[in-house]
């Protein structure tokens, strides 16, 4: 692969050279594959793009009107073979191409699992994926390890050659979780939950950053990624222990709020159900999940008992300040099915409880269109 | 009490509105205010008020109302690019701990300022103007079918440039991306006028668009002249079709999207917020259905302005004229197959992202038949290169390398890697500028001639066309490395020095441009002062192949003095071909609209409902939506909309053409 | 590639061939002026572009329908008698406005009047029981910013509602122009924009009864 590589960079090498194309020369084996990609698919199309820019130039030069050699046929416009061609060439490059992008699509797809570590490296077998919880933050980013029971604010760390499993998402807007040297971006998002594989596979200090703006601190939201080997990650992994901190939830509300450059924070513990509550955007206390609500609903709302039931969830609702536009305003699902219950006409919805509903398939997934 | 009161009167708007402290503003703001007192004193001075009033705001001429469209796309390029300047150069100084000149409330407007005001108020008029001037002379038709609704649709399209442009000195603009997507842009990260700024510009302009666009498709398929069927209508003209096409089927979309984001805004509805069963990824859905469709409908005229211009200058007709309709119309139909390349990385399937990804690739196929057939119209022809020919070759250039750099982004693993980052802006910025604009510039020196009846001067246009070529890669080209490098769009600081240097090449590229663009008008000021030596009386300064180049130029107002009937594709070509002699008598009266002032008022009353609603002043939003009622229904009950051109006043016309013809030879 | 390219144009060398004795006629002589040829099909087109507003509001309940945010459902909300009452007085008055439109053929102006009277108060019936089904609902608690599914039912329905209103509006207005100049070809045009209006409200009002209501009491 290094060799199309080679190829493809040769014309520009020059113009280039002591500048670090990181997507193009990456350090994680994802981002590696990708890369290739992009240069796979720009020589494929070179194949038809040179020509044409050459022919371009050619009769533009040859059929200039001082060039009296040149023949001149004012009423030829038409030739089936030759339109078959101009057609038919195009159509071979976007057919290889086209098979090309449904096969490497899947292949990487960012929810599926690594298949293997580098280019020649298995995934060993029963190796753990170190799990890691990513949360965009107006504007900086949390990384929770739920494995240790730690979590850090713009520095993320990871052991070469270990699969990662991130679960993403944002606070209140959409940001795109991007480290060029290890793979491919995706989109975090608020109640909504989605998910990268990737890979480290050389020690080192790698820019992380937001690449979707989300407004005022966008240009700061930036992190390191540390590859680190195995023992340095557990001597990363004890200092942040050590550090102390507790990110509970209202540690987290409070690191919720808006702040713009934001220094390296470790927390040594953290609320193992901070991360879902996040997703379902119920970490304040008093606030229904959106798991819980989902639930509800599937169930055919709060009750299927007519008017009264409306009557109970308005009365609820006020208790909670309703008319409020802010879904924090809402009861919790206690309060609204006890309410909707006293009222006398309703069947208490089965609910799932938070912890019930972690499962990584669960309604988070919404990312589908 | 007094707090009630300035809160009926002026809604949100309070004195802390207008941004006094900014110096930056507050300069723009006084070189804007004196140019525009020296203007009104100028038109004041030498009476021009009524002649403007009656011949230019009122006209109903399609002729006419495309000059202003091309006036207000060059006004609002102006400012487009000084926004584009200001981010060039603050991205090239914010290094080394500098913040640069902007801070982000300022950096995050002007960018997007900069991506809504030259899609929607440059590139959309721009090509709306050339459509409205050509397409009625192309088809031989008087004018479009109907008259005052294009007038309106000017105007509409002229109140969103005003809100817009309102935006810099009262209040703020939005700070969100041209695309406003939501949560960003809803009620709780975005509190202020900016978005809302943002919405009633474009629902406002978006009418005239949408009705526009319904204007010229009628205009295509009811008023074309005998003879000329489909299959005979001028690429350009079917170019239009399909982009007419296009708007009428994708800004209702961008109409409801937006309208379902104001609900969210002013009436606390759920629809694309976090909570409450909202779903912000629906906005992106949307607005994207009718967003690629967009862009097919700022270069698929272009596309027929190439065609245009190479038969034309190649002295050929098109190669695979055929060939060349059917993949605009397949473009026009896959472009609504497309929308979710826009965001491959927000987690859809693999299987979805391929499919959206391969039909991407496959708009690339009729686009690289087009490419081929310009390419082989210049095989075997004499071509001269005259302007509007040398930017169709540094399209056909450039554009095909946008063209790779855009399929490379459909390929779903590699838009993971170079998505929202600089690649992509190098990308549309390589397509958009290397299709759209250099084929506005070709057509603008093609048609500028017909419009005005002398050429633009050659020697300052090619100070034009090789600035801004060139300018265009020093500036376009180092930001395909910078993508390579991971730098993503939107930043206003860095912190790499090593990419300090990429960034000041592109500062240097756009300074080219402006010169390019300052060419460009010292070129518009030097032909106006030698229109003596560069008229042209003939009407067919290029040797033309189209029917609006039989008539004169300037055309008079009813275009042609008889319905020319049509043979042949090229159809002007085969009269001149065939001895065709223009007639010298029998010339009737010729019916047509009137003037009227009612497209600019209501335009002027959708302006002050927008700006009522930006603002929460509800007095005011009650009265010029009635206002709006009032004055349409009245407008109703006007039957007398047309008039007949009186015979001696079209045989005066036509002698006189006669007059200048034969003193030419 | 040019030796190629020279091989397939021989084939086409006689491409040109001469054409008729008969001299080419270049110019129509005798013109008519055609007042108002394209306003149908403009306003079909524009009714078009209307529809994909509809669409939109109809893709958008599709996807929020569901979400009730733990709030009011469907089935509570909707009372399907009175739906029917509502789409019935939308109905008859398609069918009034087509009575309406067989009077004008006929030339009949008193006829066609009082037909769109009848079909102005169908209109103002349907608008008059949706009013009283949406205040019912915000009184109960259940206004569009209560959830998703009420946003996009408030927004489409309230949308078609609208339009019956313009169109309303605009009725009025046609029979002041048609009482005062009568079934003058102007007028009869724009009471067939006008008919082509009403009819396609009542199409869209299909779609929201079976899709909104009917599947809604189903769900």
């Amino acid at each position: 692969m290094s060799r199309y590589r080679a190829i493809a960079l040769l014309p520009v090498m020059a113009a280039l050279s002591g500048c670090n194309l990181v997507v193009l020369n990456p350090a994680g084996d994802v981002a590696s594959q990708q890369g290739d990609l992009v240069v796979i698919s720009t020589l494929l199309m070179l194949l038809i793009i040179v020509p044409v820019m050459a022919l371009t130039v050619l009769f533009a030069w040859r059929y200039r009107q001082s060039n009296n050699t040149a023949r001149y046929e004012p009423d030829w416009d038409h030739s089936t073979q030759l339109e078959l061609v101009i057609w038919a060439a195009p159509l071979l490059i976007i057919i290889c191409l086209g098979a090309i992008t449904w096969v490497t699509t899947h292949k990487l797809d960012p929810y599926r699992p690594l298949d293997r570590i580098a280019a020649d490296k298995p995934v060993p077998a029963g190796a753990k994926p170190l799990d890691v919880q990513v949360v965009a933050l107006d504007w900086k980013w949390l990384f929770v390890y739920p494995e240790y029971g730690i979590a850090s604010v713009n520095e993320m760390a990871a052991p070469v050659d270990r699969q990662i499993r991130f679960s993403l998402t944002a606070s209140t807007v959409m940001n795109s979780f991007y480290v060029p040297a290890l793979a491919g971006m995706i989109y975090t998002m608020p109640g909504m939950e989605t998910k990268l594989h990737a890979v480290i596979n050389e020690p080192g200090t790698y820019k992380g950053f937001s690449s979707n703006y989300s407004g005022a601190g966008f240009s700061h939201m930036r992190f390191n990624f540390l590859g680190l080997s195995n023992q340095d990650f557990d001597g990363w992994v004890s200092k942040v222990k050590t550090a102390g901190g507790s990110l509970d939830r209202n540690a987290y509300l409070a690191l919720e709020k808006p702040s713009e450059a934001v220094p390296v924070q470790h927390f040594g513990t953290v609320d193992p159900k901070l991360f879902n509550a996040v997703v379902n955007m119920c970490v304040r206390p008093g606030t229904m999940c959106m798991s819980d609500m989902a639930a509800i609903d599937r169930a055919g709302g709060l009750n299927a008992g007519g008017k009264a039931a409306a009557d109970a969830i308005l009365r609820a609702n006020t208790l909670a300040g309703f008319p409020d536009t802010q879904a924090t305003g809402l009861c919790t699902v206690a309060e609204a099915v006890e309410a909707a219950a006293n009222s006398g006409a309703v069947q208490r919805p089965t609910v799932t409880p938070i912890s019930a509903s972690a499962s990584p398939a669960g309604p988070q997934r919404l990312a589908n269109p | 009490m007094l707090e009630t009161l300035t809160t009926f009167l002026f809604g949100r708007l309070s004195l802390e509105s207008f941004p006094y402290h900014e110096p930056i503003v507050v300069a723009t703001f006084f070189a804007v205010m004196l140019g525009g007192i020296a203007l009104v004193a100028a038109l004041s001075y030498f009476k021009l008020w009524g002649y403007l009033w009656k011949e230019w705001f009122t006209t109903v001429d399609h002729k006419r109302i495309g000059i202003m469209y091309m006036i207000l796309g060059l006004i609002m390029l102006l400012r487009g690019f000084a926004d584009a300047i200001m981010m060039r150069a603050q991205q090239a100084m914010a290094f080394n701990g500098s913040e640069g000149y902007l801070n982000s409330h300022h950096f995050d407007q002007v960018f997007t300022a900069h991506g809504v005001i030259m899609i929607f108020f440059v590139a959309m008029p721009f090509v709306t103007g050339l459509m409205n001037y050509v397409v009625p002379l192309q088809i031989g038709a008087r004018d479009v079918s109907f008259p005052f609704l294009n007038n309106f649709s000017f105007w509409m399209t002229v109140g969103g440039a005003v809100l817009i442009m309102a935006s810099l000195f009262i209040g703020e603009f939005a700070r969100t991306g041209w695309l406003a997507y939501p949560p960003l842009s809803g009620l709780e990260a975005s509190p202020d006028v900016g978005v809302d700024y943002y919405i009633w510009a474009l629902q406002v302009a978006g009418v005239g668009t949408t009705l526009s666009g319904i204007n010229l498709i009628c205009t295509i398929v009811k008023m074309r002249a005998p003879g000329m069927t489909m299959m005979k209508m001028p690429v350009f003209t079917w170019t239009s079709l399909c982009t007419n096409v296009l708007i009428v089927a994708s800004f209702p979309i961008l109409t409801a999207v937006l309208v379902l984001l104001s609900l969210d805004r002013y009436a606390g509805t759920h629809f694309f917020t976090n909570d409450m069963g909202g779903n912000p990824m629906m906005y992106v859905n949307l607005i994207w259905i009718w967003g690629h469709p967009e862009v097919y409908i700022l270069i698929l005229p272009c596309f027929g302005i190439f065609s245009e211009v190479t038969s034309t200058f190649t002295g050929k007709k098109l190669f695979g004229y055929t060939s060349m309709v059917y993949a605009t119309v397949v473009i026009t139909i896959l472009s609504y197959l497309v929308w979710l390349h826009h965001f491959f990385t927000m987690g859809s399937g693999a299987s979805v992202n391929s499919f959206f990804g391969i039909t991407t690739m496959i708009i690339s196929i009729p686009t690289g038949a087009k490419i081929f057939n310009w390419l082989f119209t210049m095989y075997r022809g004499r071509i001269r290169f005259e302007l509007p020919m040398m930017w169709t070759i540094a399209f056909m250039l450039t554009f095909v390398l946008g063209g790779m750099t855009g399929v490379l982004l459909a390929v779903p693993p590699a838009d993971f890697v170079l998505h929202n980052s600089l690649f992509l802006i190098a990308h549309f910025h390589n397509v958009i500028i290397g299709g759209v604009l250099f084929g506005l510039f070709a057509g603008i020196y093609y048609w500028w001639p017909k419009a005005f009846g002398f050429r633009l001067d050659p020697f300052w246009g090619k100070m034009s066309f090789w600035f801004w070529v060139i300018g265009f890669y020093f500036a376009f080209m180092p930001l395909y490395v910078l993508g390579l490098m991971g730098v993503t769009r939107r930043l206003r600081v860095f912190e790499d020095p090593s990419l300090q240097i990429w960034f000041q090449i592109a500062a240097f590229g756009a300074v080219l441009i402006a010169l390019g663009i300052g060419s460009f008008l010292i070129q518009i000021a030097v032909s106006i002062l030698k229109r003596k030596q560069l008229v042209d009386v003939s009407g067919d300064p290029w040797h033309g192949r189209t029917l609006e180049w039989a008539t004169s130029s300037p055309p008079p107002d009813y275009n042609f003095a008889f319905t020319p009937v049509i043979h042949d594709n090229d159809a002007w070509w085969d009269m001149k071909k065939r001895g065709y002699a223009r007639p010298l008598e029998g010339f009737r009266p010729i019916h047509m609209p009137s003037n009227t002032g009612t497209g600019i008022i209501l335009a002027g009353l959708s302006t002050a409902l927008g700006f009522a609603l930006i603002w929460h002043i509800w007095w005011l939003a009650a009265v010029s939506f009635i206002g709006l009622l009032a004055v349409a229904i009245n407008h109703t009950f006007n039957y007398n909309r047309d008039f007949h051109i009186p015979v001696d006043e079209v045989v005066r016309t036509e002698n006189e053409r006669t007059r200048l013809l034969s003193g030419q030879v | 590639m040019t030796t190629t390219v020279e091989a397939m144009h021989g084939g086409h060398a006689g491409h040109d061939t001469p054409r008729g004795a008969t001299p080419p006629v270049f110019h129509v002589t005798d013109e008519h002026a055609h007042e108002g040829a394209s306003t149908a099909l403009g306003f079909w087109i524009y009714l078009m572009s209307d529809c994909l507003i509809f669409a939109v509001l109809f893709a958008t309940y599709g996807v929020l329908g569901t979400s009730y945010a733990a709030g009011p459902t469907p089935k509570e909300l909707f009372d399907l008698k009175l739906v029917a009452l509502n789409t019935s007085m939308l109905l008859f008055s398609s069918i009034t406005y087509g009575f309406a439109m067989l009077a004008m053929e006929k030339g009949r102006t008193a006829q066609t009047q009082g037909w769109l009277v009848i079909t102005l108060l169908f209109g103002l019936a349907f608008l008059g029981i949706e009013l009283f089904e949406f205040a019912h609902m915000i009184h109960e608690g259940a206004g569009p910013w209560r959830s998703a599914f009420l946003s996009s039912f408030f927004t489409l329905v309230g949308t078609h509602g609208l339009h019956v209103t313009f169109g309303s509006v605009w009725l009025v207005t046609l029979m002041v122009q048609v009482a005062r100049r009568g079934l003058i070809p102007a007028n009869r045009r724009r009471l067939m924009c006008l008919s082509m209006f009403w009819h396609f409200l009542d199409v869209i009002w299909i779609g929201v009864f079976t899709f909104v209501y009917l599947m809604g009491a189903l769900r």
